[in-house]
Formats: C-alpha cells, structure tokens, sequence
C-alpha cells in the first residue's frame, strides 16, 4: 500500500520532459482512434452503398469473365476487415485508391482541390474574427444600445439567409450590375497557368511569382465568395463573443480593475477579453473547421473547385473511394483543429496546466 | 473635529431604475470620515456596500448617484469628469471585496495585477514596479513573495489571495480603504490575521478606512466609530466601545438576537422590525 502510494505519488512529480511526451503520447493516441472509428464507419457505408464498383469500372457491356478479374483486382472477394485493413495500409502511405470517375488517384485530387477550399475559408474565417470579435465585445459594453441592436439583426441575417440566395444576389448586384468583382472561378480565364504552382493558393503563388496581375484578379475573384462564407461566421463568432464577454463583465474581478482606476478600454480588452481567449479559439477554430471542410453550396454557386464541391460530384456519381478520402481528410482536419484549439488552452488558461 | 474631513458627505442617494418605478438602495444618508476607522453594518440589502460602491462612482448606469455633497478633501468627486475619477480610484480610494476567488483576475500573474495599478498611477518604471511590489507582499505578511508574483490566483488559499488584494489596494498608498466584507469569505482561523494585517497598515499610514460588515462584534471591536445602516439610510451613529448603549431599537435588536458564550440561553430573540423605522429620517453620521 505505501509503495502503491509513493508510486502515484512518484507520477505528478514526473520532469517537465517526460510529462510533455506523455501528454503528446496521449494526444496522439486520441487522434489514431478517432481516425480509426471515422475511417471504419465511412468504409462501412462505402461498402453497403447499393452502388456497384466493378461495374463502374467495366462498364455495362463487360463480358463475366472480365467483370470476374476486376472483382477479384480491387480485393472485394476478400472478407471486409481483410479489405478495411488493406484500405488503412494504404492510407498510411498516403494512396486513397483510384477514383471509380476519372481513373486518377483520389489523393491527388484533393491535393489539387484542397488549396482552393483553404485559401477560401481562410479569408472567410479572417473575414469573420476581424470584424465579428470587434463587434460582438461592442455589442457586450454597449448592451442595448444601437450598435447592440444592429449588431443582433445584423447576425441574424445572417443565421437565416440562405447562402444560395445571399451568393445569387451578390454576383448579381456587385458582379452583374456594378462589376466591382470577378464572376464565378478563381481567375479569369487570360490570367489561367499565368503563374507557377507552388502552393495551389492562387493569392499565395502570384505573391510569390510576383505577379500583381494575376494577384489582383484572383482577390477580385475571392473576395465576394469569401466575404459571404466570412458573413456567416461572423455571424456566429460575434454572437459567441457578445455572450462570452457578458458574463465576464458581470464578474468581481472587473470591478476590481475598476476600482483600480484602469480606463475602460483596459478594462474590457485587457481583463475581459484575457478570460474569453480560450473559449473563443473554440468558436474560431470550430467555424473555421466547418468552411475548411467546404462550403458545397457556395462553391458550387461560384464554381469554386474546392474540396466540398469535389466530395458532392463524388458522392452523385457513387465514387466511393473519393468520398471516403474527402471523409478522411475533413474528419483530419478537424481532429487537427481540436488538438490546436487544446494546445492554446495551455497557453491562455493558467488553470489548464 | 477640527481637522478637515478626509471625506464629507451629505445627503447621499443610490437609485436604481426598475418597471415599478424607482427603488432608491441609498436614501440620504450624510457622514464624514477621516483619518479613522469608521465601520458600516447592516443587513443585507441595507445599502451598506452601495454606499461604498458610490463614493468610488462605481454604480453602473441606469443606476445613479446623487448628493448634496460627495467631497474627498474638498473636491467634489460627483463634478469630476470619467477621466479625472480614475485618478482618483486605485490612487486616492481603494477597495478591498469580500472573495478574493472571484476579485483577482484569474488569467493574469498576481505580480502583473499588483504591477498594473502602480504603474498606471504612478508611471514607474517595471523594475521599480516589481520591488514596490515585493515590498508591498512582505507587509502583508506574504512568504515568498517571489513566486507568488509569478503565481496565478487559482493557486492562493483565500486568506493569501485577500491579503494579496490588500497589497494590490495599498500599494499606491491611498488615502482611504473601502473594505467591503474582507472578511466574509475567508475562514475564521485567518479573519483575524487578515483584519490584524489590514488594521496596521491602515495605522502606519494614517489612512482612513470605511468597513463594511454584517457583523457586529467584529465591527465594535475594529472600528472607532459604527454607522448602523437600515434600509438605505442611517438608523443609528455611535463609538463602536459605546455600542451596548446603543438606543435605537434596530440596533438593540440586533445586539439582542446575537447568542453570547458568557451568557447562554434557551432561545434567542428574534428582531422585530418596525415600519415606522422606514420612514424616519436618517441620523447623520458627520462630525
């Protein structure tokens, strides 16, 4: 009992070296079972769907034999663990098999398409903290206020708009009639192959090249698709941040930094807005996982090659081994997003430690 | 007294709007303070910790402050613009609240807290600020003082965390302390090391210090003079070691419903409130 005792004594007492390895053992450890469940289960349906593969690949007119060799090629005479472990085999080299649709790997295909759904979500995400954070602590200091009320109608909109209408009447308005942006696509079709593909990110790769034209074309063309993805997590990010910041401004502590003598401004950013950091890296990083994993409709509404299109026409066309790498990289990015947002917690919160 | 008044104040009121109309929390009370430990008590909900937050103008619109007079040493503190009263508060008045659990800010190092407020009022240096700081802890009675300026609130028991927000409060040598409860919240073995600490750094500098309190016992036996305080307004005014003179029935009350080890009992009294008591006018509490 005393040596049981000292042992789990022993274990808080670990130096700051080995408890950090363990940490991150232990956060590996929860990433590979999450994977391995959403892996398991998207298989799983992949297999169920009443869709047949072979004869995707075949054809209708295929003689049996042929059919026969094909079936047997793509390994589904084996038992489904034989097939699922074979699958995951392949994963971990980086190969998510053949797309049944155009005969090319389906990894390389989301490597083509993800850059264009990044490079869209993260303007859209920058767009909605840049002005949703500002916004909803205003809305919070200022509670009943006008700028309160607007900043509730404005979100509100927001919430209820759909995004096929919201996009509709924006190419209409600023690309129809006024013709301040670029229409659908990432570039104008002149501009196309203008510039060396680096990064896939066409604002990044023309910044490299240094290219302004190519630069200011592609932001003409962004700029309305992202601002009305980034409308919808402003949105959400200034209503998380008005409630978060509400409840810290009735705590004890801020009258503490009043009766100190702190200006306002101190007051709310420094004191207020340091114990809401944490919660809100969740709202952020929860919202930004939802655009990365690809607004399907805006994307198809601006013919925006991006990751939620390309998972959509796969799914329509029963492309299984598409959808199941476009399943297990959104499901890897969010489990990547979370692991981040928990790491900050480390940092911001003291009592996280 | 002939010595002017650290604070004077007159026919002080606190009103909050509500559907029914106004609710006044302070209704006209006067008294002066100075270089003396003046004890308020009262019942909760008696105004008590209003007043304090309305000397400092701490009441959050649509609540409101009037009064004839709310002078500190003769400047009118109700006239100064937002910008001059934050001179005044963490420079010239302070307070310490009841639960240093919810008054510290729980994501910032209590050295950064204590720095903050020096710094802010007095422009030093982050050299100066740290030994001003470390001076202040080792007044407090803290051990350590070096890892508790790296320390985080969560980390203090309570009697350390308060006598933290002391040294916070004092180390701009103020001239008054509003103490809002100190004590309330904190265990009874460290009440008195707490009190003790604060009664002689409120005596080595002459300050004055308005503490507020539900107890009286604790108040006859801390402070100079007590101010019984029933709904918003002054009941009764006298030397907390007169206390057991005290006339006012309210006041007798609630001496009578305290149970006494020297003197046991079968059962308690239990105060009865008058309605006329709501009406009276309040006792000024100037000297």
């Amino acid at each position: 009992m005393a040596l049981a005792e000292n042992r789990g004594a022993g274990r808080h007492r670990l130096p700051r070296f080995q408890r950090i390895l363990w940490k991150i053992a232990r956060v590996l450890g929860s990433v590979v079972i999450t994977m391995l469940g959403l892996m398991f289960i998207t298989f799983i349906i992949g297999r169920v769907m009443p869709v047949d593969p072979v004869l995707a690949v075949v054809g209708e007119r295929a003689t049996n034999e042929v059919y026969q060799q094909v079936y047997h090629d793509m390994g589904l005479d084996r038992p489904l663990l034989v097939q699922f472990g074979y699958y995951i085999w392949d994963v971990l080299h980086g190969d998510f098999g053949m797309s049944l649709l155009n005969a090319r790997p389906v990894a390389e295909d989301i490597r083509r398409v993800f850059p264009a759904t990044f490079e869209l979500a993260t303007l859209g995400v920058l767009f909605g903290v840049v002005i949703g954070v500002p916004l909803g602590v205003m809305a919070a200091v200022k509670r009943g206020s006008w700028i309160d009320q607007t900043a509730r109608v404005v979100a509100l909109i927001g919430y209820s708009m759909p995004i096929f209408w919201l996009g509709l009447m924006g190419l209409l308005i600023f690309y129809g009639i006024l013709n301040w942006v670029g229409g659908p696509g990432r570039l104008d079709i002149i501009w196309e192959g203008m510039v060396p593909e680096r990064t896939g990110m066409i604002l990044l790769d023309s910044l490299l090249a240094g290219n302004w034209d190519v630069f200011k074309n592609a932001f003409s063309h962004i700029i309305l698709p992202a601002s009305i993805l980034g409308y919808y997590s402003m949105a959400y990010i200034s209503r998380m941040t008005r409630s978060f910041m509400l409840e810290q401004l009735s705590a004890e502590y801020i009258t503490t930094a009043r009766v100190k003598g702190l200006p306002e401004r101190r007051v709310i950013w420094k004191h207020a807005f340091g114990n809401i950091r944490v919660q809100l890296i969740t709202v952020i990083a929860l919202s930004y996982a939802n655009l990365l994993e690809g607004a399907v409709l805006t994307e198809t509404i601006f013919a925006w090659p991006g990751l939620g299109s390309y998972i959509t026409t796969a799914l329509l066309s029963a492309d299984m081994n598409a959808v199941l790498g476009g399943t297990v990289v959104v499901g890897l990015i969010f489990v990547l997003l979370n692991i981040f947002s928990d790491l900050l917690y480390q940092v911001f919160d003291p009592r996280a430690k | 007294m002939s010595e002017k008044p650290l604070l004077d104040i007159e026919d002080l009121t606190v009103t909050f709007p509500t559907r029914q109309g106004d609710f006044q929390a302070v209704r006209g009370i006067s008294f002066t303070l100075g270089r003396e430990r003046l004890g308020i008590v009262g019942e909760s909900g008696s105004g008590k910790s209003m007043t304090g937050r309305a000397i400092l103008r701490l009441i959050r619109p649509p609540g409101r402050v009037e009064a004839g007079k709310l002078e500190l040493e003769g400047t009118d503190l109700l006239k100064l613009s937002e910008r001059e009263m934050q001179k005044i508060r963490g420079q010239r008045i302070s307070m310490v609240m009841q639960d240093p659990k919810f008054s510290l800010n729980p994501v910032m190092r209590i050295g950064d807290q204590i720095m903050e407020i020096y710094r802010f009022h007095t422009g030093a240096g982050k050299r100066a600020a740290y030994e001003k700081a470390i001076e202040m802890l080792e007044a407090v009675s803290i051990r350590d003082p070096e890892r508790v300026m790296r320390a985080y609130p969560h980390e203090m028991s309570g009697g350390m965390g308060q006598r933290i927000m002391i040294a916070m409060m004092m180390v701009t040598e103020p001239d008054i302390l509003i103490a809002d409860e100190p004590t309330s919240a904190l265990d009874v073995s460290v009440q008195t090391q707490v009190l003790s600490i604060m009664d002689r750094l409120v005596r080595e500098r002459g300050m004055g210090l308005i503490f507020i309190s539900h107890d009286l016992n604790l108040v006859a036996s801390f402070c100079d003079r007590v101010l019984i305080m029933y709904a918003g307004k002054i009941v009764e005014v006298c030397d907390a070691d007169r206390l057991h003179e005290a006339r006012h029935p309210y006041t007798r009350g609630l001496l009578g419903s305290l149970p006494r080890l020297d003197e046991p009992r079968h059962h308690l009294e239990v105060l009865k409130r008058d309605p006329a008591w709501l009406d009276a006018p309040s006792v000024s509490g100037r000297q």
